[in-house]
């Protein structure tokens, strides 16, 4: 896999030299890859938001570098301009941030923005609204007339009208109920499949994590100290509940069997998984081993 | 960054300054402010800034704090003392150009630099040393009388807290609006002022639209708390005068019979 | 049992800003809620839950039917205090519900409208933060705590009132997994220790699992209402009004679809791991 984003020994500082100077970040090493979707999981103040303010050259590093592409996005200021569009940021609550009059204008700001033409413009807020699910009718609508979940939509979209390479989210289901978590879900998706994006997930719900990504990053006090597929991180349970963080329900099922001395690996996090260890155990030829 | 603007300097503690009642020490701001504007000579000048000295010492603020935040008012000073120095009357000691440095003109300009220190230093002691709740609480309790004539003054008070808990939380939501912007490309740090002031609409429009929903969602909450105007309502803490509050009411009417003494005699 | 809250063919609409378009919320809800219950109302955003809560102590009036709290009728402006006081709200925003920029002075703030004496609030105030373990945190300002800090801190607020009924829309929406893990002990623990009515409006289904009594309401109606365990066990319904199962009873739903002869009405981790080991032991 070619690597897009590339972070070296990023450490970083708020405040310095005044009595409320705070490391955020301590030489965080890690490396997205193009297409794949990681998971961003850890306790709250553990870095998370800091850490994706650097991908877009948001926030600049107290100490060590940002690569997109192999290039240092601190280089030359034109191209922290051009990263901002290249990796697109979606805050938490971002229908927070909605301003325009219609939805249309406002999903066209980020594109604007880039200096495109009318036609391009055009496309790209179309191209956006369809990943995401809003009508041609919605476009023209106020963006403040819209329902909760078609907000965060909105809002969403004209971060995706940039069309950028990497996709990071900072909680981006936070609030809706279950049917609005999985539409959103899918709709990230979508774009990362049709964009062969990578796509970077905040979230604090294991369970959505667990049956979304392909790869996990856990922060804990400023510091990457996890990394892997969710079948390895989520098998540290133990580690995870100590940073105070959960383990997905089915893992935590399984975790407790296994106390309970019924042996079964803990290797699932979802529903199915979990079902295809259990169902050949219920239906015969358990092995039950006593525990000391 | 915004988030480093302190606000509301108050600096707890439990010095007898400090455990002033909060409508004393308003009292007191305002007869050290007459005081101040008595004095007319040296003497008067040294007897406030003693009075001053004496307080901050008393209140265990550092004086570097207090010199500290004197620094921003620096340019003021400085401009006043020097429009008051080329203003003077009567014989020149000094000239060049059109400027002209009389005597009374340097007088003038020393007595403007201590009246300007000592009364913004004066005032920051009313701050440093009191909570805003407190504050407000003490204005509110000062001008109940006017109550009587109908004045909103239970209003105007419960909007001066209300501003005061609001106002971090503005501005860590401003702070955020502007990093989303700026991640959908706004720039906020170049092109001409017509341009700049256009690039602030994408971040006031969604601070006012949050501020209303704050409101509107805060009232309601007040409301389902028996918010119902200032009528039959009590306090957690009522206010008590000790007796070291009639002490501080003494030495500021001393203040003051000094001041008057001393303006009589044309020091 | 003495009843807390009766709803009775509860009529409300309201104008849209698209037009002045009328729009029904509810039709005719009937509804009744026993004191010291536990009661979680579960439903997709927009299904009418918070705009019922806000019936429950007079914020909103019915259009036609009535709301009765206590024995006082919401229409009655007599009571209206004394309705406010005996069902006390927590909102989902926990900035946006604190008045005060020191946590006693904010949690004295029912009190001293209600024109309490001074010395009986401040022992309101002390006895309501230590009932959500925020007692020393009561001279910090709200933005140095963390959301779930900030939530209890809202709860004490209305704690000070000595309510009958605590009304909880949403209260964990905005907070991490230990804000909500923070507020659901504390809410639990209330009821439970005190007997106090709790009502929590939420749509996250493992928060609602730890209720005595589930409804799930979509399009301003009630479509399941019962025990956690039998309003779950309907989980095509559930999921055809935008709503879940937790996952510990999809496992169980699933076992049961692959032919294994399993009960299905395990809602926690544990529970479910419980009734695991039995049935992998009988087998």
């Amino acid at each position: 896999m070619t690597p897009i984003l590339e972070i070296q020994k990023l450490s970083h500082i708020y405040s310095p030299d005044t009595p409320f100077e705070h490391a955020a970040l301590t030489n965080v090493d890690l490396t997205i890859s193009r297409g794949e979707f990681v998971g961003l999981i850890g306790h709250t103040g553990s870095g998370k938001s800091t850490l994706v303010q650097h991908m877009n050259g948001l926030l600049k590093p107290t100490s060590g570098r940002v690569l997109f592409d192999g290039r240092d996005i601190w280089e030359d200021p034109k191209f922290t301009r051009q990263i901002r569009f290249r990796v697109g940021l979606v805050f938490q609550y971002p229908e927070y941030q909605l301003f325009e009059e219609t939805v249309y204008a406002d999903i066209a700001f980020g594109p604007k923005n880039m200096g495109l033409s009318k036609e391009e413009i055009d496309t790209r807020v179309r191209r956006a609204a369809g990943f995401v699910g809003i009508s041609e009718a919605e476009l023209s609508k106020s963006p403040f007339d819209l329902s909760g979940g078609q907000k965060r939509r909105a809002a969403i979209a004209g971060v995706i009208a940039m069309e950028p390479d990497v996709l990071i989210l900072d909680e981006p289901t936070a609030g809706l109920d279950p049917a609005g978590r999985e539409s959103i879900l899918k709709n990230i998706r979508d774009y990362q499949a049709a964009q062969h994006a990578a796509v970077v997930m905040v979230s604090h719900s294991m369970e959505e994590i667990a049956s979304n990504v392909d790869r996990l990053i856990v922060m804990e006090k400023g510091t990457a100290v996890m990394t892997g597929a969710p079948s390895e991180v989520f098998s540290h349970a133990a580690e995870l509940v100590s940073m105070g963080l959960n383990v997905p329900c089915m893992t935590q099922v399984l975790l407790r069997l296994q106390q309970l001395g019924v042996n079964v690996p803990a290797a699932a996090y979802t529903v199915e998984q979990a079902a295809d260890l259990l169902e050949p155990l219920l239906k015969g030829g358990a092995q039950t081993c006593s525990r000391t | 960054m915004l988030k480093d603007v302190t606000l509301g300097q108050f600096f707890p503690g439990q010095t007898p300054i400090h455990k002033l009642d909060p409508r004393t020490k308003l009292v007191l701001v305002i007869v050290y402010i007459v005081a101040l504007f008595l004095a007319k000579w040296f003497v008067s000048y040294a007897v406030i800034a003693a009075f001053l000295a004496l307080v901050i010492a008393m209140s265990r603020i550092r004086l570097k704090v207090v010199l500290k935040n004197l620094k921003p008012l620096l340019f003021i000073i400085i401009l006043t003392a020097l429009l008051n120095l080329f203003y003077g009357q009567g014989e020149p000691i000094a000239q060049f150009w059109i400027f002209k440095i009389t005597r009374s003109g340097i007088q003038n300009a020393i007595f403007m630099v201590l009246r300007i220190s000592l009364l913004v230093a004066g005032t920051f002691m009313l701050t440093y040393t009191t909570s805003p709740i407190a504050l407000t609480d003490g204005l509110e309790s000062l001008l109940s009388p006017l109550k009587k004539l109908h004045a909103p003054v239970h209003e105007l008070s419960m909007m001066m807290s209300i501003a005061l808990r609001f106002i971090p939380t503005l501005i860590e939501e401003t702070d955020k609006i502007m990093s989303a912007q700026k991640a959908r490309g706004a720039d906020f740090e170049s092109g001409n002022l017509i341009s700049r002031a256009k690039a602030l609409v994408p971040i006031l429009v969604p601070l006012f639209i949050s501020a209303f929903r704050r409101a509107d969602e805060l009232a309601t909450a007040m409301e389902c708390r028996c918010y119902h105007g200032g009528e039959g309502r009590t306090k957690l803490s009522e206010l008590h005068y000790q007796s070291r509050d009639y002490l501080a009411y003494l030495s500021g009417a001393a203040l003051l019979a000094v001041m008057i003494v001393l303006r009589q005699f044309g020091l | 049992m003495t009843t807390a809250i009766q709803v009775n063919d509860l009529h409300y609409t309201y104008e849209g800003q698209d037009g002045g378009k009328t729009h029904i919320v509810f039709d005719g809800l009937n509804l009744s809620i026993e004191q010291g219950s536990f009661v979680a109302v579960l439903g997709h955003n927009g299904c009418g839950k918070s705009t019922l809560a806000k019936h429950f102590n007079a914020i909103l009036l019915p259009a036609g039917g009535s709301v009765t709290v206590y024995g006082m009728d919401t229409k009655d402006e007599e009571k209206l205090l004394a309705i406010r006081q005996h069902v006390g709200m927590v909102f989902q925003n926990p900035d946006n519900q604190i008045v005060s920029n020191v946590v006693e002075e904010d949690v004295a703030f029912a009190p001293e409208n209600l024109g309490v004496a001074s010395p009986e609030i401040r022992r309101r105030v002390d006895d309501a933060l230590k009932a959500v373990g925020m007692y020393d945190y009561r001279t910090y300002a709200p933005q140095l705590l963390s959301g779930g800090q900030k939530q209890r801190v809202a709860i004490a607020g209305v704690l000070a009132m000595r309510p009958q009924c605590v009304v909880l829309d949403e209260p964990t929406a905005m907070l991490d997994p230990q804000g909500r893990r923070e507020v659901l002990d504390t809410v639990e623990r209330l009821n439970r220790e005190t007997g106090m009515t709790v009502i929590l409006i939420t749509h996250h289904m493992d928060e609602a699992a730890r209720a005595d009594r589930v409804i799930a309401m979509s399009e301003g109606r009630i479509v399941a209402d019962g025990t956690p365990q039998a309003v779950f066990a309907q989980e095509p319904l559930l999921r055809s009004v935008g709503l879940d199962v937790p996952q510990t009873e999809q496992l169980l739903l699933e076992l049961k679809r692959r032919g294994v002869d399993i009960p299905t009405d395990a809602l926690t981790p544990e529970a479910c791991a419980q009734l695991l080991r039995q049935r992998i032991a009988q087998s």
